[in-house]
């Protein structure tokens, strides 16, 4: 947000100050201290001493069904006002918002987490027509490191319904791009976002988390490049017809297979699925024959019993030179004599088979997926690690306040009360030599909580140096 | 001479867990890491023969010792080239143990005594051997590609899949390769038995003499041929060749070594020992 990005520049302003200490003569030191004084009475209450925290607020086809994932996604315009409604509101700093079909996720940083998350559910409640108790028991909130590694596990499809599917990563950028448009996401979410992407990438490229298929249609094509190498040129037979065994056919043509051939009981069907195919329509009765020339079979009607047996496929063989056959049997009842399977180079794989090979993958997976969260440890401990570097300037600001305002009370009774018969030269002399001293008190602590001496635990030593001073009581 | 031997069993100790580790862990670099150690040991290996050549100014089949080393050598030679051309990296967990272990024995054997065969200095011999060591070697390799064949073949038919199917490539590619070994294999058996049969004629004035020898070369002959000649009329592929690409790799290692142990005839010295 705006604000936040002015926060940022009155940082780097003050690392500025510190590290050209030496450089710095007088005069410029008193400017620089009044505009110091001054950028603190004006971002203060907005969030440059404040903490902000990293908020994830959500729900996923785990916890809330359909309907109420319906009821609560965000179309893109819902998404805009939303984003828009969030950057005005005073409890919300930054905010990106991702709804899918299995989720939406708010991700906010904020000074008050619950504030936020209050906001945020008050929003959804107005826009959605749903009272708070509808859909509150569906939300996760997660803070800090457990936000910032839900968004890494969502990001690197660890938490999809399908784990590994791959689109996930696609609508995270997206939300995020359209984040960055509207100018919502700012400092923490820019890094946490650009660090996401990374480790999503990370886990494709390292793990097999996305390498074995878990559809039906996916894993008869996985088979068939096993059984032909590449499924160019190959040809295709499809009987029956079916959503499954269509899809397996548009999977196939991706994989520039050659002709395709169609038949159906009813030649007019079989006519009109050619037609959308590109393929050829052939009569039932002709089958036998088209075995000699295809290579793929995919079979789906509502046959009671075999529609293709042994002693046919046997004799197709020798004319074929026994190129090898694939036959793909997702009808129930199933269509093709499993005997079928025992004739040398000939492959018949049933919706169970195809099933076991889905599960496998699922397992196999699974085991990816736990190297994969292993990655995401390791993430999202050096996230934390930047995070609570962010913390040190607005830790260093607040002792700065604290010991001037000391000085500035304490110069201000003692130049009232014993010394007034100073000139206001004189008094001025002090006032540098006041700022002087406090610079040269808080250089130390000043290096020690920005260099990487305090590594390990610098929210540690934060915490302590706070409690010490009572930064947070003010 | 010692020393140049326990440096290639090392390279090829080497690539062969540098094979093994990558059929584990399917990691690119542990292939290319096989691959090399396999050229080093490879290099090192041309270099002792060259020497032993050099040294006796014959061609070194002089005993079993150096004909096994030969044969390691073809093998390692012709998968190194068979990989440049197929690509089918899995075949190393098969050649590069196999060249190992041909190493190894060779390296148990007695060096000495080593008599000096003057017939190895005739271009026809020198032909005859090498063109059979490397249908050998192609054989060899025919045999592997058929073994990963029926492994694949029973993941896939069984519905069982486990550790090979994801690590192997598909059936199609194993098949073509080991035509293509068979192929290769067939014409250098070819060419060595003509070169043979010369070389007799002209020593003994006869092609062909019964031995047994001669006779077991024409039974493998004749039976790749039938494979080949099978393979381009009916369509024998995919299991059925793989399984006689097993048995002509058995056929004809009893024609190398089983015949010279077992039966009597000439090419008897270069398995003395």
């Amino acid at each position: 947000m705006v604000s936040q990005a002015v926060c940022a520049d009155t940082r780097e302003d003050f690392y500025e100050n510190t590290q050209n200490r030496n450089a710095v003569t007088m005069q410029h030191m008193r400017e620089k201290t009044k505009s110091c004084q001054i950028s603190h009475s004006r971002f203060l209450p907005d969030c440059g001493l404040m903490r902000q925290e990293i908020i994830v607020m959500g729900l996923n086809h785990k916890t809330a069904d359909v309907e109420l994932r319906e009821c609560i996604g965000f179309s893109a315009e819902d998404a805009d006002a939303a984003l828009r409604n969030f950057q005005n509101d005073p409890a919300i700093s930054e905010v990106v918002l991702l709804s899918t079909c299995n989720r939406v996720e708010i991700i906010m940083t904020a000074p008050d987490a619950e504030k936020a998350v209050t906001a945020a559910k008050t929003y959804i409640s107005r826009t959605k027509h749903l009272p708070v108790s509808d859909f509150e028991k569906a939300l996760y909130i997660h803070a800090g490191d457990e936000a910032v590694r839900h968004i890494f596990r969502v990001a690197a499809s660890l938490d999809s319904m399908v784990v590994g599917e791959p689109q996930i990563l696609g609508q995270i950028k997206e939300a995020y791009r359209t984040a960055t448009l509207k100018k919502t996401s700012g400092v923490i979410l820019n890094r946490l976002l650009h660090k996401t992407f990374f480790v999503a990438k990370r886990v494709r490229t390292e793990t097999g988390i996305g390498d074995h298929a878990v559809s039906i249609s996916y894993a008869a094509i996985e088979l068939g490049r096993k059984i032909f190498g590449n499924l160019e040129e190959k040809k295709v037979l499809l009987i029956g017809a079916g959503e499954m065994a269509e899809l397996a056919v548009e999977h196939l043509i991706r994989h520039r297979v050659g002709d395709i051939f169609v038949a159906n009981r009813t030649f007019e069907r079989g006519v009109e699925l050619a037609g959308q195919f590109r393929g050829k329509a052939i009569r039932f009765e002709e089958i036998p024959d088209a075995l000699t020339e295809v290579d793929i079979i995919i079979s789906s009607t509502g046959s009671p019993g075999f529609i293709l047996m042994k002693d046919q496929v046997k004799k197709a063989l020798r004319p074929r030179k026994n190129r090898p056959l694939f036959f793909i049997d997702i009808a129930v009842p199933r269509d093709i004599d499993p005997e079928i399977n025992r004739l040398a180079n000939t492959y018949v794989y049933d919706i169970d088979d195809l099933q076991g090979v889905i599960e496998e993958n699922i397992e196999d997976r699974n085991r990816e997926a736990m190297r994969a969260e292993r990655m995401i440890d390791e993430a999202v401990i050096r996230f934390r690690e930047w995070y609570e570097g962010l913390d040190v300037v607005p830790t260093i600001v607040g002792l700065r306040k604290k010991l001037w305002g000391i000085a500035e009370a304490e110069m201000k009774k003692t130049l009232s009360h014993s010394l007034t018969h100073l000139s206001a030269e004189d008094g001025e002399a002090m006032r540098r030599m006041m700022n002087a001293m406090i610079n040269k008190v808080l250089h130390d602590p000043t290096v020690f909580l920005k260099n990487k001496g305090c590594y390990a635990d610098k929210a540690a030593y934060l915490d302590i140096t706070r409690k010490l001073f009572r930064l947070d009581d003010e | 001479m010692d020393f140049l031997i326990i440096g290639i069993l090392f390279l090829y100790l080497l690539s062969t867990v540098g094979y093994f580790a990558y059929l584990f862990q399917q990691k690119e670099w542990l292939h290319k890491a096989g691959y090399c150690l396999m050229t080093a040991g490879f290099v090192c290996h041309t270099a002792l023969i060259g020497w032993a050549y050099v040294r006796s100014g014959v061609f070194p089949v002089n005993n079993l010792h150096q004909t096994l080393s030969l044969c390691g050598w073809a093998l390692s030679g012709f998968f190194l080239f068979f990989q440049q051309q197929f690509r089918l990296r899995i075949m190393g967990i098969y050649a590069a143990p196999l060249v190992l272990f041909l190493m190894i024995l060779s390296s148990r054997l007695p060096v000495e005594p080593e008599q000096i065969n003057n017939t190895f200095r005739s271009f026809w011999v020198i032909l005859h051997v090498t063109a059979i060591l490397i249908s050998y070697a192609s054989f060899a390799l025919a045999c592997g590609a058929g073994i990963l064949y029926l492994v694949q073949e029973h993941a896939i038919k069984s519905k069982k899949r486990g550790f090979f199917y994801s690590r192997l490539p598909s059936l199609e590619m194993l098949d073509s390769t080991g035509y293509a070994c068979i192929i290769t294999g067939f014409t250098m058996v070819t060419l060595g038995l003509v070169s043979g049969f010369v070389y007799a004629k002209w020593i003994w004035g006869k092609f062909w003499t019964w031995d047994p020898k001669e006779v077991w070369s024409g039974i493998l002959w004749v039976f790749y041929a039938v494979l080949l000649h099978e393979r381009l009329t009916v369509g024998w592929r995919g299991r059925k060749s793989a399984i006689m690409s097993i048995i002509g790799f058995a056929v004809l290692l009893f024609t190398f070594i089983g015949v010279n142990f077992l039966l009597k005839g000439h090419h008897g010295e270069f398995t003395k020992w």
